[in-house]
């Protein structure tokens, strides 16, 4: 499938306007979604963390420590991409398994456009956008947790900072964007296989919709596991 | 003209065509009949392309499709016009937008031309004032008219359609065969109908290939319907007791006459 995706190219000013498109629907529709989840995901961490440092040994601005890595390093990259596995995953599975059910996709064939080229290349271009929408799940995850901290009175501000700058490896935020953008393939080109090779009717694109969404998240949890091993282990 | 020779299409150890042969006429509408299941479509996918006969040629004039490289017949594809059983209009473009993707897709045209020659079409099939509608604002009978719009504006030299009046009213099916009969005409193209519906073999069936279990019964126009012998076809025409008494009556009538 996917030497077939790269194959023969769609003309350019259609393609253009595909991926703008699938930008529109698969970044920017997500934005909202991503934005509220990690906000609040970012301050649970904080909270659980706090509640847990009963100790008064253990300093306080391992609050923000935590936070930051919990969020950077898994959070964000991993957890944000099984959601948007369910989000993005199961339209893309979905929007081409419907072409595929109302020949939609046998018209295009029969016009003598690469199908593969035509569907599936824009989202993949699209979802090369993805870290920027990690970055912002890193950036209000971490916000979460510090409005969580400092309004909830678990620590000072300047504490919630000190943990944030604490131990801080720049490495960690490659590591986190590497994985990102192989999980942005994953997110592309799993649910398009599912519904490209989709038979059958509307029933069978619910069932691919929802197969889609646990290989993805199989997938990406074992890219996980790999990646993590051969970098950070 | 297209000429399909002793064409065979085996899926899972069953013959779904069997020896096939038979010619698609330039300038008529030319429609492959039979049961659900006797293979007409199988046959209009072997004709398109989507799929590759085991045994057989097909000859799209002199050239054999079979025999043909990818771009050739790519180039080739770009000549046909397609009308699915379904419309398959794209749900996520508008009336407008179906109707000049082949042209934006395929030629080099600026906007104003390409919005020129849709508008053409539109007018041809009667479609005015349902440019910015979406295809699930349209009735069954407009959106064939879009899918039959898209099909012919990049003037094709073959069109083929795939049970055109499925899930029509009897009158607009006969709208809808009517308008590919004058298309067919007016643009001096092969057109390839697939349908078991006998009002449009009644009014357009200028040649008429009749299958049965994946076999060619019957061919001929029309015009022959009520003189033929064909047991499987006369099965197939006058299935009901009442179309059986009037066929009685009309051969009963000829030869008092």
């Amino acid at each position: 499938m996917l030497q077939k995706v790269f194959g023969k190219f769609t003309k350019w000013s259609v393609l253009r306007t595909l991926i703008f498109k699938d930008i529109e629907v698969l970044i920017i529709g997500s934005l909202g979604i991503v934005s509220v989840i990690s906000f609040f995901v970012g301050g649970v961490v904080a909270i659980q963390t706090a509640l847990n440092l009963s100790n008064p040994l253990i300093p306080r601005n391992l609050i923000g420590y935590a936070t930051r890595q919990s969020v950077i390093l898994e959070f964000a990259p991993t957890f944000m991409s099984i959601i948007m596995a369910g989000k993005v995953g199961s339209y893309i599975t979905s929007s081409i398994g419907t072409m595929r059910v109302t020949e939609q996709i046998d018209a295009l064939e029969v016009m003598g456009i690469n199908t593969y080229n035509y569907l599936i290349f824009p989202k993949i271009i699209a979802l090369l956008l993805y870290p920027f929408v990690i970055t912002l799940s890193m950036f209000l995850g971490i916000l979460g947790g510090y409005v969580a901290s400092v309004t909830g009175g678990l620590c000072s501000s300047a504490i919630f900072i000190e943990g944030l700058q604490l131990d801080f490896n720049p490495f960690h935020i490659q590591y986190a964007f590497i994985k990102t953008t192989l999980f942005s393939f994953f997110l592309a080109t799993v649910p398009a296989f599912h519904g490209y090779y989709l038979k059958g009717g509307a029933l069978q694109v619910g069932k691919a919709s929802t197969t889609s969404f646990v290989w993805t998240s199989v997938v990406i949890i074992l890219a996980n596991f790999i990646i993590t091993q051969l970098i950070l282990a | 003209m297209i000429t399909v020779k002793n064409i065979f299409k085996v899926f899972d150890k069953t013959t779904i065509l069997n020896n096939i042969s038979a010619s698609f006429k330039k300038g008529k509408t030319n429609l492959i009949i039979g049961q659900s299941g006797s293979g007409k479509t199988v046959l209009l996918k072997c004709l398109l392309g989507l799929h590759v006969p085991e045994k057989g040629e097909i000859f799209f004039g002199d050239e054999s499709l079979i025999d043909m490289k990818e771009k050739q017949r790519r180039m080739l594809r770009q000549e046909m016009g397609i009308v699915f059983q379904g419309s398959a209009l794209f749900d996520s473009m508008n009336v407008e937008e179906n109707i000049m993707f082949p042209l934006k897709m395929f030629t080099n045209n600026n906007d104003e031309e390409i919005l020129d020659r849709v508008n053409e079409v539109i007018k041809r099939v009667n479609l005015t004032n349902s440019n910015y509608k979406m295809p699930s604002e349209l009735s069954g009978g407009m959106q064939k008219r879009v899918a039959i719009a898209r099909a012919i504006v990049m003037n094709p030299k073959f069109l083929f359609c795939d049970e055109p009046n499925s899930g029509l009213d009897p009158k607009t099916s006969i709208l809808i065969d009517n308008l590919i009969q004058e298309i067919t005409k007016e643009y001096n193209i092969t057109t390839v109908i697939n349908t078991h519906d006998m009002n449009s073999v009644m009014e357009i069936g200028e040649n008429i290939i009749f299958l049965q279990n994946g076999k060619k019964e019957w061919e001929g126009s029309n015009l022959d319907i009520f003189d033929t012998d064909n047991k499987p076809f006369i099965d197939f025409v006058y299935s009901s007791e009442i179309l059986k008494k009037a066929r009685k009556a009309l051969k009963n009538s000829k030869a008092d006459l």
